[in-house]
């Protein structure tokens, strides 16, 4: 069933008491560095005030009514049941608040549903468990995935500052300029959502939804999934640099330049100990959430990669399942998500690791001609 | 043979069957009411444990005593059985006790079907709970059962999940059914419609969205088995399906569902407080046009459970303003018990402290469900722990402090004897205390950034957990105090009059405590 106690108590206390002390108190909403965030926190400090208010009438007639109309002073009850104008008063004042209050909150709604004239487009793509970024007009793109490690999550060692708010590819955007997000996914439904933006979409398979945001003060802001997307949602967090345009732009040369590498790693001659140590590296990032780092897998939902069938069987049909997936079950199709070097190391890995032995090798040029026979 | 004559014989006596068999085969609404009701209670502290092992987690950040997949397991199966298998149910045995004693009725309308309605349902828990220890685990997906979640990439016992929820679901609507068939044909002479006291009129209003919606539930549940097991694409975006179909079809039951869980509670609280103001109900008409009012409204804001998937803007400001508007007649409500107390004369037993409690912390949870409806505002609060204190703070003071009161109010009637006052004021005050302990934080963890359902948080959240952690241990462990309060009073103590409470109106006073195993053979004559 998963279940196993972990360490014991005391060791837990020892390690996180010392982090607690560090911890802030924070109770209230933040009010962000966007127009749409600053917009938000007036809302609903606006409505917790009313219901403040409206609290403190109400319940300032109940709790006089239970100080002073109690039985054991001697009161008497009244015989009023029913009174036509009261009724009618406290059904329509709550109706003029509640116009009130719709009034702001259909402008903010309005401005935050109007995506046009962005100035970046950015397509987001959530994956289990890790999103990925393609700046669409400069055509690169990156994963962004968790980089505290499961020694920190699992208390064997202290917790860093930014524990689990911390990705090892942030998303740098301008600051202020308007950056359109297309939210998409690619397996179950996430939720790309940072606070102090103030912008939290589904990102739906299938769908493209929009938002919007611009940022007027650099920084780091940092946010999480807000979907239940299976056993690692609380692990896939977002970090959004906000920087300078001139950085920025800077930025995205060097992006463009790493792409291009990349694309040239087809074309090398790679020995079997270099596919074996980029292997173990995309393994760790693109299989080890489910089919575990040891390849034991989870079974029955994930499979064991060790001693599997398929692993150790022909180099093809283990290349028909990374690259097309398998339909119907949470096996993806990494063609699209891994470049050719890539899957080539990480299958070579595959079928060398954990005494799977095979001797085999998978080139990048392999890859290449599977993806296009 | 004897068997048969045994029957025949006891058939003359009007006493209950002996033996197993008596609870088995009973038609006797006052033993499917015990039975529910005993079955909701434990159903109460299964839930209550998945709650336990989810708090225990969370009590420090990292993870100490589940794995991720086992806690999804837990928030799924907790979520699950709280509400299917202790609020509905529960609800259900209090309508199948007190409407018949509350209208005059000899009976429920339809007693055979009474009875398999109650035992279906430990069929379909048995169903459910077993998904645990089958590969795989159990559901994992939430018990919102989100699609592609919980169909693609669902784990194996999905389907008997599916099967569990049909069981439900038929268990649901007999039982609504016959809420009907007895209210609207078995009034004694005289009890008209506007005569009926609040819990009956609620529940009648409930046993209609109940049929209204679990056909709804049944097809959701019918289209993920069918995307699972016979290749359809309802809800697979890579087969031409739609994900977010899925959500609409669940939330358009989802949120009849939850006042489902509330109306009857407002019923009972609606008893509760003018017995002990010894005054009327204030507003009696307007109480019953507003749950209706509620009622209606209930299935026109169902997509502002997703204002965040990306609905055009004219269905966000739609449901925006449509769940605005619920808050008119709930307020109607409110504002008419604070006028029941106002210059009664009150006294605090055990079901009015719980009552009182009710009123409170339910406008607490209308509150934030108000702050919700603010679409722009729900963009920031949607799926984190603000929601979560949301819906806590209307269902756990609302529908279950509603039962605590009920069961406070009517266990001299069930039982004979009266319940230990000073202990049920201990349990009403460690249950209010734990309560707000638990879930109040959960408020500022929401707005400060927390996202639910997960077991492993940011540190900036670890203190408000582990003090919602200590409250939620609290509130558990003083529910094993409800039990023995309940076995104590059923096993004797000082003999309760027929009616015990000085200010209590109603048919059910006017048979003797405890209430024979047959009443109103002859109808009684309201005037």
């Amino acid at each position: 069933m998963g279940v196993h106690a972990k360490q014991a108590g005391a060791v837990a206390a020892g390690l996180t008491i010392p982090t607690l002390v560090l911890a802030d108190w924070g109770i209230n909403m933040p009010a962000g560095v966007t127009a749409t965030s600053n917009d938000i926190y007036g809302l609903h400090m606006t409505i917790l005030w009313i219901c403040i208010a409206i609290g403190a009438v109400v319940f300032g007639v109940m709790f006089w009514s239970i100080f002073a109309h109690r039985k054991s002073k001697g009161h008497k009850p009244a015989h009023f049941h029913e009174h036509p104008l009261v009724e009618v008063v406290w059904t329509v004042i709550p109706l003029l608040i509640l116009v009130i209050m719709a009034i702001p909150a259909t402008a903010t709604l309005v401005d935050m549903y109007d995506t046009t004239e962005s100035d970046i487009d950015i397509k987001v793509t959530g994956y289990q468990w890790k999103w990925h970024y393609d700046y669409i007009d400069e055509e690169f793109g990156f994963f962004s995935a968790l980089t505290t490690p499961r020694d920190q999550i699992y208390n064997r060692t202290a917790k860093g500052e930014h524990y689990l708010l911390e990705v090892d590819n942030e998303m740098v955007i301008p600051v202020g300029k308007k950056v359109r997000l297309l939210l998409t996914a690619n397996d179950v439904i996430h939720s790309w959502w940072v606070p102090e933006f103030g912008v939290k979409k589904d990102a739906i398979p299938g769908f493209i939804n929009e938002a919007w945001t611009r940022v007027d003060v650099p920084g780091v802001y940092r946010g999480q999934c807000t979907e239940l997307c299976g056993k690692d949602h609380a692990f896939m967090p977002i970090v959004v640099r906000a920087v300078p345009e001139a950085e920025y732009l800077a930025w995205v040369d060097e992006q463009k330049a790493a792409a291009e590498t990349e694309r040239e790693l087809t074309q090398k001659d790679w020995t079997m100990a270099e596919l074996m140590e980029r292997g173990e590296g995309v393994y760790a990032r693109a299989c080890a959430a489910c089919h575990q780092a040891d390849g034991s897998g989870l079974p029955p939902a994930f499979p064991a990669l060790k001693a599997s069938a398929l692993v150790t069987g022909p180099a093809d049909g283990h290349l028909e399942v990374v690259v097309n997936g398998v339909s119907g079950t949470a096996m993806q199709a990494f063609g699209g998500q891994l470049s050719e070097a890539d899957l080539a190391a990480v299958i070579t890995y595959e079928r060398n690791a954990w005494g799977n032995n095979t001797g085999d090798m998978v080139t990048p040029k392999q890859v290449f001609d599977f993806k296009n026979q | 043979m004897s068997a048969v004559i045994d029957d025949h014989t006891q058939e003359h006596d009007h006493g209950p069957a002996g033996g197993i068999t008596r609870w088995l085969l009973t038609t006797n609404h006052k033993d499917i009411g015990t039975m529910y009701l005993i079955f909701s209670f434990s159903m109460f502290l299964l839930g209550g444990t998945f709650a336990m092992v989810i708090r225990a987690e969370l009590f420090y950040p990292g993870l100490q005593i589940v794995e991720p997949e086992f806690f999804n397991q837990m928030t799924t199966m907790h979520g699950l059985v709280m509400v299917f298998g202790a609020v509905m149910p529960a609800f259900v045995g209090l309508a199948n006790w007190m409407i018949p004693l509350m209208i005059g009725a000899p009976d429920m309308a339809l007693p055979r079907m009474n009875n398999w309605s109650f035992w279906l349902l430990p069929c379909a828990f048995l169903i459910l709970v077993s998904t645990l220890f089958m590969s795989g685990g159990g559901p994992n997906f939430g018990w919102t059962f989100y699609a592609p979640l919980s169909t693609t990439y669902g784990p194996p016992s999905t389907t008997f999940f599916i099967f569990a929820i049909h069981i439900m679901g038929v268990s649901s609507i007999m039982g609504a059914i016959n809420v009907i068939a007895t209210v609207l044909n078995l009034r004694a002479p005289g009890m008209t419609l506007m005569k009926m006291p609040l819990f009956v009129w609620t529940w009648l209003i409930t046993a209609f969205l109940l049929i209204a919606v679990m056909p709804v539930l049944a097809g959701v549940v019918t289209m993920m088995l069918m995307d699972i097991n016979f290749g359809t694409s309802f809800f697979d975006a890579s087969g031409g399906g739609d994900p977010v179909l899925f959500q609409h079809v669940f939330w358009f039951f989802g949120h009849p569902e939850v006042y489902i869980m509330i109306l009857p509670a407002f019923g009972a609280v609606s008893q509760i407080i003018p017995a002990f103001s010894r005054k009327r109900l204030f507003g009696y008409a307007s109480m019953v046009y507003a749950t209706g009012a509620i009622a209606l409204l209930s299935f026109l804001v169902w997509a502002h459970h997703m204002f965040t998937v990306g609905i055009p803007v004219a269905g966000q400001l739609f449901f925006m303003y449509a769940t605005m508007l619920i808050a008119v007649p709930t307020g109607v409500k409110v504002f008419n018990w604070v006028a029941t107390m106002f210059r009664g004369a009150l006294t605090f037993e055990a079901p009015m402290l719980f009552a009182i409690a009710f009123v409170i912390l339910f406008t607490i949870g209308g509150f934030s469900g108000l702050m919700l409806a603010i679409s722009p505002a729900d963009f920031q609060y949607h799926d984190t722990y603000f929601v979560v204190a949301h819906f806590h703070y209307v269902l756990v003071p609302g529908a279950i402090f509603g039962i605590f009161a009920s069961a406070y109010y009517w266990l001299p009637k069930w039982t004979g004897y009266m319940y230990d006052e000073s202990l049920a004021k201990a349990h009403f005050w460690m249950s209010f205390i734990g309560m707000n302990l638990a879930f109040f934080p959960m408020h500022f963890l929401g707005l400060a950034g927390m996202p639910r359902r997960i077991p492993d948080y940011a540190l900036q959240f670890a203190d408000f957990n582990m003090i919602s952690s200590i409250g939620a241990f609290m509130f558990g462990a003083t529910q094993i105090l409800f039990l023995l309060i309940v076995v104590k009073c059923a096993r004797g103590g000082v003999a309760a009059a027929a009616k015990p409470w000085e200010g209590a109106e109603g048919l059910e006073w006017t048979v003797p405590s405890p209430a024979p195993y047959h009443t109103f053979t002859t109808p009684p004559v309201v005037e």
